[in-house]
Formats: structure tokens, C-alpha cells, sequence
């Protein structure tokens, strides 16, 4: 078995195995306070990984734009930003809809006006853009160098959106309370096995969705290869 | 550093004297703003007091502003495409960094054009009184954000198969906070509030100006490039 393959066969065993340790801990720490949720709150052991994964992807898909760039335009750097921004968005996705299944019974609606929500789905809206525009653009080398420019844009305004949204909502009712959700001791396990546990789970999608991209070259080259010695 | 800014005005005057002569743009982003203007004014009739509307003012403003302003950074780009004129800018001994300012400064004159209509109509149609100094303000420094990145996003759009429709899906999202901002500044300025009520909406505008549009200036020659 060649190392590559080896060493994805490794990691996503141990990711099975911390994921599987992330669900049990999660149902088996004790249960929450009844304001934050009850037994619904368990919900966040998966959420907080899931958000970190999302943004964890963002920031990597940042460095790995402005490497393309910077350092000559290097494919493998354009694979690693547009592998990562795929599943920075599934994840978003991911996070949008798990908050709102807490939200639900807990603050009795489905959706708030909160600065963090509003930046995360103003920021999903950013990359679902960035993959438009990557498949309106045939030309490799300028699909990933327009994309790197679009990819370094949206990640800086992340910040400047997260502060306009927290000073607009100042005025207005505040649903969401502070970002401590009242984590004792004792759940701290199920939290931080949680985060081991995506972090790998986004390792091991980043791998291979970076190997998927690579075969896709080495299918266009044969393509180009058949075509032109006929 | 003379050489530089002639090279930028010569770039500024071609685009200004194509439009004077065509004015194909100017028209076109003008009527769509009148009627967008009516459309917000009917939409709010039906169901808004008369209050309301002076609320809505700010935000029916900055949407039409934005909606505007989109079309004439498509069509301004768009030209260039077209005419081939774009390729000539690129082979000329021009650093591409006054490719971007002379096209964003061009923008920016485009959309305060039509801004010296809108506002005028919007005072008549909605009965508030916009013409006041620091709504000026903000709508100069909004309008400089939009300018500067939506020239960046609108060569980038123009590049690819879906052209003209990609500019809203990339720009929208970005300059939101600029909106934000801006909306919050003219409502303040509107109402007559203390600054240091609203003060800090008009940091953000400088500081989103500052940093998209500087980002933006640094990345156009990966644009640019073939």
C-alpha cells in the first residue's frame, strides 16, 4: 500500500474512534441547566466543533490563497484553498442549521438578528459565491488566481461585517446571551473531545478532496495527451 | 509621482469624455434609479404611515444607490471588454495599480452623478430633507468603498462566462457592512443625533474604505494579468 494511502487509512480510523468516543461522552456528561436547554444542550458539544471547523477552514483557505500568490502560483496551494472552502460552506451550513435546531425550543425561534449569526450567514453567502464564481471560469490559472484575489477579500471583510452587525444590534433586543454556556467541570471532556474529533474530521475531508482535485488534473492531462496525438 | 497621477488623469479623461459623448451609461444607471425611487415609493404607500417613510428614507436611499451603482461598474467594465479597449490599457506602459485607481476614480464619478439626482428626488418623493452636509459625507464615503471594490469585483465578473450577473452575487456580500454603516451614518445625520451617537459607524466607513479598498488596489494586477 503506497505511504499516502497508509497514512489516510490511519487517520480516518482515529477519527472514527474519536468521533465515536465525542458521541458517547456527549450523551453521557451530565445535563444542563433547564435555561440553556436541558438535555438540548448536548447539541453544542457538536456545534462549537462544527463552527470551528467552518472558520478553521476559512483561515486555511485565507494563508493557502495569499501562498498562490505570493509564491508563484502554485497549484497544490490553489487545491488546498478550494478543497477547504468546499467544506468550509458545508459546515456553515452545518452550523446555521444545528443553532437553529437549538434555538427552537430554547429561545422559541428559529432564527435572531444576533451579530454572530448575521456574520455567519453573511460570511456562507461570501463562499457560496467564491464556488460560483470558480465554476464560471474555465481557465485554470485564472480561476485560481481570481478566486485567491476573491478568497483574501471576503476573509478580510469577515471582521469589519462582525463588528457592524455587534454595534447595529446594540439597539435592539438582545435574544442571545454570552458566549459562556454554562459549562461545568464535568462537561468539559465531551467539549474537547468534540473539537478533537472534527478537527480530524476536517483533516481527513481536506485530504480527500485535495487527492479528488489532483486525480482531476491528471484526467485533464490525459485528455489533453489523447487529443493531441490524434 | 507627476508622471503617475498625469497617467491616471489621462485614463480618467478618456472615460469621462466617452461617457459625455455616448452618455449610455449615465442614462441608463439614471432611469433605472428614478424608477427604482417609485417603486420604493409605491411599495411603501400601501402599507407604510407617513412617519415610516421618513424612516425608510435612509435605508430606500443607500439601496438604490447600491442597485444603481452596480449597473454602471458592470457597464463601465463591460465597455472596456467589449471594445477591446481593456487589452490596450494592459499593453500600454501603465502601472496597473493607476489602471485601478483611474477605473475606480471613474466609478466614483459615475455613481456621484447619479447620487446629484437621486438624492434631489428622494427629498421630493419622500418629503425628507436629505440635503444636509454630513449625509454629503456619508454618501461620499460610501460611495468611495463601493467604487473601489466594486471595480475590483466588476473586472473580475466581466472575466467569466456569467459576466454581468456574477457582480451582484460577489459584491453584495462584501459590502454589506459598508451599507450598514452608510445607512446608519445618513439616518444619524437625518434625525439631527449627537455625532458621538453615530460617530462610530463613520469610523467603520473609513476603516472599510481603508482596508477592502486597500486590499482591492493591491490585488488588481493579479486581475489584470494573463
Amino acid at each position: 500500500m503506497a505511504r499516502r494511502d497508509a497514512i489516510d487509512l490511519g487517520l480516518t480510523g482515529l477519527t472514527v474512534l474519536l468521533v465515536a468516543a465525542a458521541i458517547f461522552f456527549a450523551f453521557s456528561v451530565p445535563t444542563a441547566q433547564p435555561q440553556t436547554g436541558g438535555d438540548v444542550q448536548r447539541i453544542f458539544y457538536f456545534h462549537v466543533g462544527i463552527a470551528w471547523v467552518a472558520g478553521l477552514a476559512m483561515a486555511v483557505a485565507f494563508v493557502s490563497s495569499i501562498l498562490y500568490l505570493w509564491r508563484g502560483e502554485q497549484r497544490q496551494h490553489d487545491i488546498i484553498s478550494v478543497a477547504s472552502i468546499e467544506i468550509g460552506v458545508v459546515f456553515g451550513i452545518m452550523v446555521i442549521l444545528s443553532g437553529m435546531l437549538w434555538a427552537r425550543p430554547v429561545w422559541n425561534t428559529w432564527w435572531t438578528w444576533d451579530p454572530r449569526l448575521t456574520t455567519t450567514a453573511i460570511t456562507l453567502f461570501i463562499y457560496l459565491a467564491y464556488l460560483m464564481l470558480r465554476s464560471a471560469l474555465d481557465d485554470p490559472q485564472r480561476r485560481a488566481r481570481f478566486s485567491s484575489v476573491y478568497a483574501i477579500i471576503a476573509f478580510a471583510s469577515v471582521p469589519v461585517t462582525y463588528f457592524a452587525t455587534k454595534w447595529w444590534n446594540t439597539i435592539h433586543p438582545n435574544l442571545a446571551e454570552g458566549s459562556d454556556f454554562g459549562l461545568t467541570a464535568s462537561m468539559r471532556p465531551a467539549m474537547f473531545l468534540s473539537l478533537a474529533a472534527f478537527s480530524l474530521v476536517y483533516l481527513v475531508l481536506l485530504r480527500s478532496r485535495a487527492r479528488v482535485e489532483r486525480m482531476a488534473d491528471e484526467v485533464a492531462l490525459l485528455k489533453q495527451h489523447i487529443l493531441s496525438s490524434n | 509621482m507627476n508622471a503617475y497621477l498625469r497617467k491616471i488623469a489621462a485614463i480618467v479623461a478618456k472615460d469621462l469624455t466617452t461617457e459625455m459623448r455616448s452618455r449610455e451609461m449615465l442614462s441608463s444607471m439614471g432611469a433605472f434609479a428614478v424608477l427604482v425611487i417609485f417603486v420604493f415609493a409605491f411599495a411603501f404607500d400601501l402599507r407604510v404611515e407617513k412617519a415610516g417613510r421618513f424612516e425608510a428614507a435612509p435605508g430606500v436611499l443607500w439601496v438604490v444607490i447600491t442597485f444603481a451603482g452596480m449597473l454602471g461598474l458592470n457597464r463601465s467594465l463591460a465597455i472596456e471588454f467589449d471594445r477591446g479597449s481593456f487589452d490596450g490599457l494592459r499593453l500600454s506602459p501603465i502601472d496597473r495599480s493607476a489602471i485601478f485607481i483611474a477605473k475606480a476614480l471613474g466609478n466614483f464619478v459615475f455613481m456621484s452623478a447619479v447620487e446629484a439626482i437621486v438624492l434631489p428626488l428622494l427629498v421630493v418623493f419622500f418629503n425628507v430633507p436629505l440635503l444636509k452636509p454630513m449625509i454629503g459625507v456619508a454618501v461620499v464615503l460610501g460611495t468611495a468603498g463601493f467604487a473601489a471594490v466594486g471595480t475590483l469585483l466588476a473586472a473580475m465578473a466581466n472575466s467569466t462566462r456569467l459576466r454581468d450577473v456574477m457582480l451582484p452575487i460577489l459584491m453584495l456580500p462584501v459590502a454589506l457592512p459598508a451599507l450598514l454603516a452608510a445607512v446608519k451614518c445618513t439616518a444619524g445625520a437625518l434625525d439631527d443625533a449627537p455625532i458621538e451617537l453615530w460617530g462610530n459607524w463613520l469610523w467603520l466607513l473609513v476603516a472599510y474604505d481603508l482596508a477592502l479598498g486597500g486590499i482591492a488596489l493591491l490585488t488588481f494586477d493579479f486581475i489584470v494579468e494573463d
